[in-house]
């Protein structure tokens, strides 16, 4: 709980500091008060866990986000391609596939990254089970072999 | 070391450029619903991705820098969500996609033009 205000604090006050880019004293104040008003609120709400402030995720989340890129410059380039040559070489796809994910922030991961990849779309979310459309067959059988399931289970460790 | 860095920005502004007119003509092209949203997924990734890393290498001082990136971050954030809700909302107002099926692949292809 301790750990995560203080990385909210760092996170707003980064956050406010390069908004602004004012550094009279007046305004400073006012930034360093409107970012504990912040802080109360979200207190109030009590919002600040280890959902809102995932940093138990920070070990592992570095090599996944460039895995993830290099994925989502793959799919760009695929999906680009299909747009060009047409609708006769597209497949659209509807298919349940399991994943393997225990927490809901690991299944939220999956499903946004999988939405995030163009060519797949997250559909719907049923206990361990994603709905997923795709453009292309291939995309399916590609997340069946589970490569990004893979690698969020590690991250969600 | 400015000319470099001139040179890629106008190159990730083009590709940008072209990524983005890409998920406009697959808007377009796309026989239905879901299919289109996966065209629109190419702008909103990697054409608006480009677009900003293009004009961050224009960006004049650190906070303009760091402010394109904190839009980069937001796009990559909201893009998924939107995308995920008007798919779900589509499903669940019972639109259902065109799916390919192996025996008539000639008939459903033909019909979207």
């Amino acid at each position: 709980m301790k750990l995560h205000t203080i990385s909210l604090f760092l996170t707003l006050t980064a956050f406010w500091l390069l908004n602004s880019g004012h550094n009279t004293l007046l305004i400073l104040l006012l930034g360093l008060a409107s970012v504990l008003l912040v802080l109360v609120i979200v207190h109030k709400m009590d919002v600040v866990d280890h959902e809102s402030q995932p940093l138990h995720l920070t070990r592992n989340l570095f090599s996944y986000y460039l895995w993830l890129t290099k994925e989502i410059i793959k799919a760009n380039i695929i999906v680009v391609k299909h747009i060009w040559l047409g609708n006769k070489s597209i497949s659209p796809t509807l298919r349940r596939i399991k994943i393997s994910q225990k927490t809901d922030m690991g299944k939220v991961i999956y499903a946004n990254s999988i939405t995030l990849t163009p060519g797949t779309v997250a559909i719907d979310l049923i206990d361990d089970e994603v709905v997923v459309h795709a453009l292309l067959k291939q995309d399916i059988e590609s997340l069946l072999a589970g490569e990004m399931d893979r690698r969020v289970s590690q991250l969600e460790r | 070391m400015d000319i470099i860095i001139n040179i890629s920005g106008a190159l990730f502004l083009l590709m940008g450029s072209f990524l983005c007119i890409s998920g406009g003509v697959g808007l377009l092209r796309f026989p239905d619903f879901y299919t289109r949203m996966h065209a629109v997924g190419v702008t909103d990734t990697l054409g608006a991705g480009m677009i900003l890393i293009g004009l961050m290498c224009y960006s004049p001082d650190f906070l303009t820098f760091s402010k394109l990136v904190m839009i980069l971050l937001l796009t990559l954030l909201i893009g998924p969500t939107t995308s995920h809700v008007l798919a779900k909302a589509a499903m669940h107002n019972n639109l259902m996609p065109k799916l390919q099926q192996e025996d008539n692949i000639e008939e459903t292809s033909s019909s979207n033009y």
